[in-house]
Parts: structure tokens; C-alpha cells; sequence
């Protein structure tokens, strides 16, 4: 006993005083992307920039050039030099939205998160019990959406807990591109879940299909199968940018 | 000794298709079984279209002792003998052949869906399912005991914690278990059909999600297989960075198993402080590459990014401090006897099912069985500097976190090592397209054991077939014999010690 006190008072403190202050990210961190004019593009280089997508993230419309959050796997391809500056991946974490269409992005701007409805919110926001599902995820979405449980993030201060079982949970938190094989058990577990619920798609995998969208066995992520109400993007999300995610969604973080 | 009638080859070199022996089934059969007899393992078998409307089998054999790997193959119609009646290491594989092409392994005793997905051929299958049947997961006849008393409990796909699915069938007596069968193929997304035709622009980001978990090991597996296809050479500088990788990722998975097996014995302490170790490794891994899982560090023809000397010093600074808390913590398992009870005797894997299954990776060194790529078949920076073979003599779940735990330490010390005498030089070079009509295989020793990747091209120098083989596709039946005539609540323990992956087996 006394040897394990003696470890605990050795480990120490160490739960981030996140969101009061920002814990440092790695230098070569790569978050959410810049995009600046293109205009100085030819059309040569953009076409050879379009072609690295591994996903096809980058698109081009009447009003310049966009980048789907969705699909992006922060690769870094499309970066730095190849795209003469005009995409470069910042630091921000923060990438959580509420729609699709909020996730294509544009320049600098953002549409992130807004909370959940009042209504909604007073059910939930003090306590919110989430079932993860693992549609064909590789289990690194999975990995950093299981630290938020540890010392370092403490999940639980905020009112937020996974729980075994579907009846017991006020929404789902889906990874993977949705196999084939999972989709039967991820209508069952969305079923199984009272009302109101809601569902959080994290991960490129779970938003788009990610690195297999279009494959056969996928069907191109959670919204195929039931309604999404916050997008976390990334391969995989930092553990902050889900935390930021889940925290804006309950009006913690404005 | 290569086993008779085949080509012998080293890890990470190719040959010319053509070179590789095709004999008759029988002659195959007989060649595959002996070699197994007198010791070596089955690293892949499969079947893939050969040029003549046929299907050909291709077997790589490894020989742990002699450090080489041996290929042999053979043509065959809708039918052969199985070898699994007389080498059980093969029956797996055979069953994922006769899941994927219209070809019966004659007299296997066990032919059962392995991935639950549709047949690679229009046609009838091997079970004579139409191509367009998709056969539902998990339906299927399991294994049943009857009596009076006995029951059966069903477990997933969907699992209590946050954990990729899968489906485990227990048939018990009160709460021993006699028998355990597990079934997978949940997480299958066609990975080896899509990488046909490649390499593309996607092929980096599939290899890096085979099993999220061991990205640096998949994604080396690739590329040193890549780069024996083209005849690139890597330079020393980026071989060490990839070893450092490698390492940190053997680092932070056994940190986290370690902190999770003490979780399933309810000791906290440990728990605790090992989830939050493991992120403190991977974020060492996020400080080489941005990312924590080391996404885009391994590309071919060497590394993503370079290290500069402040970097190596902080790496080296924050892996002395880890190192120490990961002491505090681990030793409190090995001097906490209600842990150690726990642990002792649980999950008991005797050596000969090791062998006879073919296991490969901790579970396999928790029995005694030398068998670890690094030192048996090195490439890369191995070849330089050795890492010696961390084996247990007890096969329990104590044997499992112990051997972890030697990994852990002499990992450390193998990076500590290569910080220090980082080589000069460049850290990637161009690559050249891949040759037409090559083998080639390439063994790593990811975190969970032997990773087995092997390539073919065609004409065009592009992908014609890509087997991949998961350390966990070996060792999941070794969870199953290890349930045996177990408490069912002990269970979730023994699945930890083993840890196996379920989208690495599923592809």
C-alpha cells in the first residue's frame, strides 16, 4: 500500500487544465488547413495538387479553391511548395462542425460547432452518456477517443462518460467507414438508444469513408446509415479536437 | 535449409516470378508439411490468379533458426488436399482461400467463413454461393456442447468498452469454459482488392490503416517491399528514424497493454498512470511526425521528416523521464501479490499449441518460443543493431505482461542508442517505379508480432496481387485454446494479454 503511494505522489498531477489553457500541440502538428488565393496557380499545378489528394478532398468551384474537411486526411500532400503556398496546414485543433456543408472549407474561416438546442441541452448538458460503436474503424480513432478517459483529459469532469450499453446512452459516437458487415449492428445500437438521442461521427472514416471511400465493402460513413449531429474530422482526431468537439456540442466551449 | 523444392529468399528481397518452383499439388502438400515438421512456420499461404486461367498456391515458409524464407507453389483446379489435416498451422489460411476463390481444400475439418464478404470470382464459390450472396457476419454453425448444464454465451459484435467489433461464442459449464470460438470479419473493408493495380495515391494511406494501432509497422512492412520490388536503397539516416518509429510504437502499445491489464484486475494505481505513459510515447512519436500515430513518417524510399539535433535531445530528455514513471508503475504490478495472483496461472498457452499454430509475436515468447523478426530475420537498421529476444517460460498472462515489459525496457534502450549516433545523410530518396513480374516478401516484427507482406507485379510493373498477413490472423485461435477450461470472467483478461487486432485480421 505504502509503495503505492509512493508512486502516486511520484506520477503527479497531470490532467490539462484544458479548455482554461491550450496545451502545446507538436510543432509539426497538422491542423486545420489555410487555404489562400489560388488564383496564382496555374492550371497545371492544380490539377497535378488535385491528383495527390488520396481522397479527392480538394475541389475547385466557381468562387476558388475548397478543401472537405470530411475527406481530408491531413496528409500534408497538397502543402508547402507543391501548392505555391496556397494551402498550409495551421495548428488550430479546433475542426468539430454541426453539418456537412460546414466542413468544406474556404480562406480562413469556419463554421464550428454550435451548441445543441436549449431544449436539448437541458436534458443533456450536464450529463452525457455516449456508446461507442467501431464501424470499421482501424482503431486509431478509436485509441485517441479512449485517452479522453485518462488522467491527462479526465473526460468525466465534464459530465461525459462512455457506457457499455446502448440503453444506457443519450447518443452514439461512431468511428470506421461503416462496413458492410457493421451496419446491421450499428442500426441495432441506434435503435437501442432512448430518445433524445444524438450521434457524433469522428473521424475521417466516419464522415466521408476516408482512405476507403467508394470501396465495395464501406458505405462511405455514419450518415449513410443514421442522422449525424457533430463531425469531428481528422485520421485521427487529435484527442483535443474531439474534446473541443464534444465540448462546444454541450455549450462548454463557445 | 530452404525446404525442398523451393526458392529460398532473405526478408525484403524480391525474385522473378517465374523463378519461383511450381510443383505438383501433391509434391507442394508433402513439401509444406515436412518443412513445418521439422520446424519451420507457414508466414503466408494463398491462392492467386495465375497466368493461365488458373488459380496457383503460393506458400512462404519461415525458418526461424536459419533466418530464411522459403517459397514454393502450385497450380490447382476447383479442388486439392487440405494440408490442415497434417500441418494445423495451414488452417486458417485454407479457409481464407476457400472464402476468397472457387477452390476446395479437400478434407479440411473446419471450412467456415473467415471475413464473412462476397467471393473474389463470379461464379459459384468453394460453399457454391452464388458471387452476388453476401454472407451475413457470424451466421453460421458454431461449435456446440451439449449436456445437461451446459450453456452458451454469446458476446459481441458491439462490445462494452471502446473496442473494435467482433463475435465470441463461449460454451460453458457453469463458469468454466470448454470451448471458445471467435468470430471476426466486422471490420472488413477489401483492403488487398483495392491495392490491386496500385501503387497509387491511396496505397500509403491503406497500409498506414491496415491496424491503426501499428502504422509504422504496416506502413515498413510496405515499403521495404516496395522498395526490394524497385531496387531503391534507403539511407542509414532514414533506416535508423524508422527503427526509432518503430520502436516508439512497440513502446506505447505495451505501455497501454500493461496499464489495461492491471485495469481488468481492478488495480487502479497502475491503470492509471500506464494510459497516461502510453500518450506521453505517442506524443514522442506526434514530436518526430506531427502525428501520434506516425502517419506519413514512412514513406518509400525512407522517412517523411528528418530530426534535428534539438529534436533528438528533447526525444531523448522526455523518453529518460517516461521511462522512469513507466518503472514506478510496472514495478507495482510485480510487487503487488494480489496482482501477481491475478496474473499467475491464468490464460495457460503451452508451447507445443504455440508451434503447432503457428503463433508468432508475444504470446508466442510468453511460451519459450524464440521467435522475433528483428533477430531472426533483420533488415533495416536490425541488421546493425540487435535487439535480444525477450522470452517468458510460463505461457500465462503474466508471462504476456512480463515479456512486454523486457520489450519495453530493451526497446528504450535500442532508441537511446540510435539518438546517439544518428547517422549523417539524407532521409529519402527518389523512389523508381516498381519492376514487372516480381515476389517479393517482407517480414517486420510490428508491437503484436510478425507482420508478412508479399507483393507480385504484372507486366506493367503494377500490383497484380498483395497478400498481407497480420500477426493477430496467427494468434487469435491461440486466445481460444488459451480459454480453455478458464473462468469466463476471465475472459476480458486473457483477451488483453493477447491484445490482438480485429481490423488487422479483417483487412
Amino acid at each position: 500500500m505504502i509503495k503505492a503511494l509512493l508512486a502516486r505522489l511520484q506520477q503527479g498531477h497531470r490532467t490539462v487544465r484544458f479548455p482554461k489553457t491550450d496545451p502545446g500541440l507538436p510543432e509539426r502538428f497538422r491542423g486545420r488547413p489555410i487555404l489562400t488565393d489560388e488564383r496564382t496557380m496555374d492550371e497545371k499545378t492544380r490539377d497535378e495538387l488535385f491528383g495527390r489528394c488520396p481522397t479527392d478532398a480538394l475541389r475547385n468551384d466557381a468562387d476558388g479553391l475548397t478543401i472537405d474537411l470530411g475527406r481530408c486526411l491531413f496528409c500534408g500532400q497538397c502543402a508547402g511548395d507543391c501548392s505555391a503556398g496556397a494551402i498550409e496546414f495551421s495548428k488550430d485543433y479546433r475542426l468539430a462542425a454541426r453539418s456537412r456543408t460546414d466542413l468544406i472549407l474556404r480562406g480562413h474561416e469556419m463554421n464550428l460547432a454550435e451548441a445543441l438546442n436549449e431544449k436539448t441541452r437541458s436534458v443533456l448538458g450536464r450529463s452525457l452518456k455516449l456508446r461507442q460503436v467501431c464501424a470499421g474503424g482501424c482503431n486509431a480513432c478509436e485509441a485517441d477517443t479512449n485517452v479522453l478517459g485518462t488522467v491527462v483529459y479526465d473526460l468525466g469532469r465534464f459530465g461525459v462518460q462512455f457506457v457499455a450499453s446502448p440503453r444506457h446512452a443519450d447518443g452514439l459516437l461512431i468511428t470506421g467507414p461503416v462496413t458492410e458487415n457493421m451496419k446491421l449492428a450499428l442500426e441495432k445500437t441506434y435503435d437501442a438508444v432512448p430518445d433524445p438521442r444524438i450521434v457524433i461521427a469522428v473521424g475521417a472514416c466516419a464522415i466521408s469513408g476516408g482512405p476507403y471511400v467508394d470501396l465495395p465493402a464501406v458505405h462511405n460513413g455514419a450518415d449513410a446509415v443514421v442522422p449525424v449531429d457533430l463531425y469531428i474530422p481528422g485520421c485521427p482526431p487529435h484527442p483535443l479536437t474531439i474534446l473541443d468537439g464534444l465540448l462546444r456540442l454541450l455549450g462548454k466551449i463557445k | 535449409m530452404p525446404a525442398s523444392n523451393s526458392i529460398p529468399l532473405h526478408n525484403g528481397q524480391a525474385v522473378d516470378v517465374e523463378q519461383i518452383p511450381v510443383l505438383k499439388v501433391n509434391a507442394f502438400r508433402n513439401s509444406v508439411i515436412d518443412a513445418v515438421k521439422s520446424g519451420m512456420r507457414i508466414a503466408s499461404l494463398f491462392a492467386a490468379p495465375s497466368n493461365h486461367d488458373h488459380l496457383r498456391l503460393f506458400a512462404v515458409l519461415a525458418d526461424d533458426n536459419a533466418g530464411s524464407l522459403s517459397v514454393l507453389s502450385s497450380d490447382v483446379a476447383d479442388k486439392y488436399p487440405a494440408l490442415t489435416p497434417d500441418c494445423t498451422q495451414a488452417h486458417l489460411f485454407e479457409r481464407e482461400i476457400a472464402e476468397q476463390w472457387p477452390v476446395v481444400p479437400e478434407g479440411h475439418p473446419w471450412l467456415k467463413p473467415v471475413r464473412f464478404h462476397s467471393p473474389y470470382l463470379a461464379g459459384p464459390d468453394a460453399r457454391g454461393r452464388k458471387s452476388e450472396a453476401h454472407a451475413a457476419p457470424s451466421v453460421m454453425d458454431f461449435f456446440k456442447v451439449t449436456g445437461e448444464q451446459v450453456h452458451e454465451v454469446a458476446v459481441g459484435p458491439v462490445h462494452a468498452g471502446i473496442i473494435e467489433p467482433g463475435h465470441f461464442r463461449f460454451q460453458c459449464h457453469g463458469e468454466r469454459v470448454l470451448n471458445l470460438e471467435i468470430s471476426l470479419g466486422y471490420q472488413y473493408r477489401g483492403i488487398e482488392r483495392a491495392l490491386l493495380g496500385g501503387p497509387d495515391k491511396r496505397t500509403l494511406h491503406y497500409m498506414q490503416t491496415i491496424a491503426g494501432d501499428t502504422t509504422i509497422g504496416h506502413t515498413t512492412a510496405y515499403c521495404q517491399l516496395a522498395e526490394s520490388l524497385s531496387g531503391d536503397t534507403v539511407s542509414p539516416r532514414a533506416q535508423s528514424l524508422r527503427g526509432i518509429a518503430m520502436e516508439l510504437e512497440r513502446v506505447a502499445n505495451h505501455t497501454g497493454d500493461l496499464g489495461a491489464l492491471a485495469g481488468d484486475v481492478g488495480y487502479l494505481p497502475t491503470s492509471s498512470f500506464c494510459g497516461r505513459i502510453r500518450g506521453d510515447f505517442l506524443n514522442m512519436t506526434a514530436l518526430m511526425c506531427g502525428s501520434r500515430f506516425g502517419r506519413g513518417q514512412v514513406l518509400p524510399g525512407g522517412v517523411g521528416f528528418d530530426m534535428t539535433s534539438e529534436d533528438s535531445d528533447l526525444l531523448a530528455e522526455r523518453l529518460a523521464r517516461s521511462l522512469k514513471d513507466l518503472t514506478v508503475a510496472a514495478d507495482l504490478l510485480w510487487n503487488t501479490p494480489s496482482v501477481l495472483a491475478r496474473f499467475e496461472d491464468t490464460g495457460t498457452l503451452q508451447a507445443q499449441v504455440c508451434r503447432e499454430l503457428g503463433m508468432v509475436g508475444v504470446p508466442a515468447r510468453a511460451c519459450g518460443v524464440e521467435t522475433d523478426c528483428r533477430f531472426n530475420f533483420p533488415a533495416g537498421i536490425y541488421r546493425f543493431a540487435q535487439i535480444h529476444v525477450s522470452t517468458g517460460n510460463t505461457g500465462d498472462v503474466f508471462a504476456r505482461a512480463y515479456v512486454r515489459w523486457l520489450e519495453v525496457q530493451r526497446s528504450i534502450a535500442f532508441i537511446r542508442d540510435q539518438l546517439e549516433a544518428l547517422p549523417d545523410g539524407r532521409v529519402r530518396t527518389q523512389t523508381k517505379p516498381l519492376s514487372p513480374h516480381k515476389f517479393g516478401v517482407s517480414l517486420v516484427e510490428g508491437w503484436r508480432g510478425e507482420i508478412c507482406h508479399v507483393a507480385m507485379t504484372g507486366p506493367d510493373g503494377s500490383l497484380c496481387h498483395y497478400k498481407i498477413v497480420d500477426p493477430s490472423f496467427h494468434n487469435w485461435t491461440g486466445l481460444a485454446m488459451a480459454m480453455r477450461d478458464q473462468q469466463i470472467s476471465d475472459f476480458p483478461l486473457c483477451n488483453k494479454s493477447f491484445n490482438l487486432s480485429y481490423c488487422g485480421h479483417d483487412l
